[in-house]
């Protein structure tokens, strides 16, 4: 029961290893890397529930009767290119405050802004 | 061609988005956004007339019938919505022009305008869908273009802002794609309409359970309800104004139209107000958020920020309606959706016109102000009021259907706790008009002239709403009314 379930349980390991990384770490680069855990921890739940136990891709062709859903796998897709797109975004962010603050460690930042006010 | 009105709703923004590139001439891209905008405000009038004539819309995209094709579905709830949204951005994008020459570099203008339109047509892509995996999809237009628009202000800190609104952002929206996912897998449809057919079935487990609490707590954060609020004030205050006007408008509208959505046509009144005791926690996150808010928003000597804490102290008067589950309740929530959005884009844009001529939305710059800025602070005055809920205004039509929904109910002491609340606004509304109105202009500032008509005329048409709707309120009423009865179920 447990063990047949496994990527399940990969899917809430790597969600709970990302979760915590945005939240406890205070560099900023760090941070985009636990968003993109996490972010992937979705996919792969999404991949799973997609996966018909010895079915194959959906393509017609003879002896072939079990397929897995592929709807699941096309979501994803989409939700990976918005996933991309947040990670430059992110990223942009970063170099940008880098420039400007010359550093990306949250505290420092802070440090910074308390000062100039 | 009325046919195909709520695909063109959202698609004219979408694919207007990335023509502004090819006329890159800031003028010219003005205009056409404006032209766009306009349409889609046009096309939101004829839809909420279509549906109140003829009953709900469903448009299937591509000729696909639901549930295996995307349908667009457009009902009075989604209609009233539409409208808000185009008609705000209409009027905000009227004073874009004068106001991002002053804020935002002069080679990043058509830049500001793609992301503009996109937010929008993110927005009014999430509000005519019926579709949950196109909502996430749309979540992300609106939110990433979002992210880019409050990254354009002038002070640094707008960066550091954009990057922890876009950390907690996306939270929010991957919680609820997890929650999608989690819905798929039970029942192996995504339209809405399906949905809601046949989650009953599955009600009593533990995955549908898990959906619904990863739904709420993603759409919290992406409302900004307290406690979950934290990236708000700073994203609003150090956003370009004419950002702020627009998102502190519509952003919040939009998270709050999807709670209603899901908890409502998705996952069925009987279900969402007994998985959880949802009723409890939205009640008393409500009331905290308004009073925790609103004392914070009285401590500001930054106004944007003033007013930023105020959008969360509404946004709990929302929550505090939508808490009650009944159709009056939801008809203050939705009515208050309405008004909030014609005050704090008001209040907003008025703001633009001061930073526009002194550069600054300290409390401390605002001295004397009253004489200087006659026309643009008594618009900020209105507003003001507005907010509190004094009688003519718009705020006090929803606040009174507010205080009768949980009369109705028996529940006294909260309608006591609302009035106390808007007594906290009293507070901060006067902080603003005692340092205007009362005290000399600092020396240091020298004259300051009117702001421009192209700053007026768009405030005080939003002000002039606002009296408008507080006076004769047909037509908000008659469409809350009806949003919100056919969500019960009732039958008008």
């Amino acid at each position: 029961m447990i063990l047949g379930l496994y990527n399940y349980w990969i899917v809430i390991v790597l969600m709970m290893i990302g979760f915590y990384i945005m939240i406890a770490h205070g560099n900023l680069i760090k941070k985009i890397i636990g968003l993109n855990i996490f972010q992937t921890s979705v996919f792969i739940f999404y991949i799973t529930i997609g996966k018909v136990d010895g079915g194959t891709a959906p393509i017609l062709a003879d002896g072939i009767t079990r397929y897995s859903n592929p709807l699941p796998h096309v979501l994803i897709l989409t939700a990976i290119v918005v996933g991309i797109a947040t990670t430059a975004l992110a990223l942009a962010l970063a170099v940008r405050i880098k420039e400007v603050y010359g550093s990306v460690e949250e505290s420092e930042i802070q440090e910074k802004d308390n000062q100039k006010c | 061609m009325l046919a195909h009105l709520p695909i063109l709703q959202v698609i004219v923004p979408l694919l207007a988005a990335p023509f502004c590139l090819i006329l890159r001439r800031a003028l010219l891209v003005w205009l056409f956004a404006l032209i766009v905008s306009g349409s889609a405000f046009l096309i939101s009038i004829t839809l909420l007339q279509q549906v109140l004539a003829s009953g709900t819309i469903s448009y299937d995209l591509g000729g696909w019938s639901p549930p295996w094709g995307i349908e667009y579905r457009i009902d009075k709830l989604s209609a009233y919505l539409l409208l808000i949204i185009s008609a705000i951005s209409t009027v905000v994008l009227l004073a874009a022009r004068i106001s991002i020459q002053k804020e935002i570099p002069a080679d990043r203008h058509t830049l500001f305008y793609i992301l503009y339109l996109l937010s929008l047509a993110g927005m009014l892509g999430i509000i005519a869908t019926g579709d949950i995996f196109n909502v996430f999809v749309f979540l992300e237009i609106s939110s990433l273009s979002a992210y880019s628009l409050i990254a354009l202000g002038k002070d640094r800190r707008a960066l550091w802002a954009s990057y922890q609104y876009l950390i907690m952002g996306t939270i929010g929206a991957t919680f609820i794609l997890i929650s999608i996912g989690l819905m798929y897998q039970m029942t192996g449809t995504l339209n809405m309409e399906d949905l809601s057919r046949r989650l009953p079935e599955v009600a009593q487990t533990r995955t549908l359970f898990a959906a619904f609490a990863f739904f709420i707590v993603g759409v919290c954060l992406k409302l900004a309800m307290f406690p979950l609020h934290l990236w708000l004030p700073n994203a609003y205050s150090y956003a370009p104004s004419i950002v702020t006007a627009f998102l502190a408008a519509t952003a919040t509208k939009v998270a709050i139209y999807l709670l209603i959505r899901f908890t409502f046509s998705v996952f069925g009144i009987s279900f969402s107000f007994t998985a959880l005791p949802l009723q409890t926690i939205f009640l008393l996150l409500g009331l905290l958020g308004i009073f925790v808010a609103s004392t914070a928003a009285i401590y500001q000597e930054n106004v944007k920020h003033l007013f930023a804490y105020s959008s969360i102290a509404q946004i709990g008067y929302m929550i505090v309606g939508y808490s009650i589950g009944t159709t009056t309740g939801l008809m203050a929530t939705l009515l208050h959706l309405f008004n909030h959005a014609l005050m704090k884009s008001a209040l907003f844009l008025a703001l633009g016109a001061v930073i526009y001529r002194i550069g600054s939305a300290q409390l401390s710059a605002f001295q004397g102000l009253g004489r200087q800025m006659p026309f643009t602070m008594a618009a900020i005055v209105v507003g003001g009021l507005s907010l509190i809920g004094v009688p003519l205004t718009v705020g006090f039509v929803s606040k009174w259907y507010l205080i009768l929904a949980t009369i109705e109910n028996g529940w006294w002491p909260v309608a006591v706790l609302i009035l106390l609340g808007s007594l906290l606004a009293i507070v901060y509304v006067w902080r603003i008009v005692e340092t205007a109105y009362f005290k000399e202009p600092a020396a240091s500032i020298g004259q300051v002239k009117e702001a421009p008509l192209a700053f007026l005329v768009p405030v005080w048409v939003l002000v002039a709403a606002n009296i408008y709707f507080g006076i004769d309120t047909r037509l908000s009423i008659q469409v809350a009314q009806a949003a919100s009865q056919s969500l019960f179920g009732v039958a008008p």
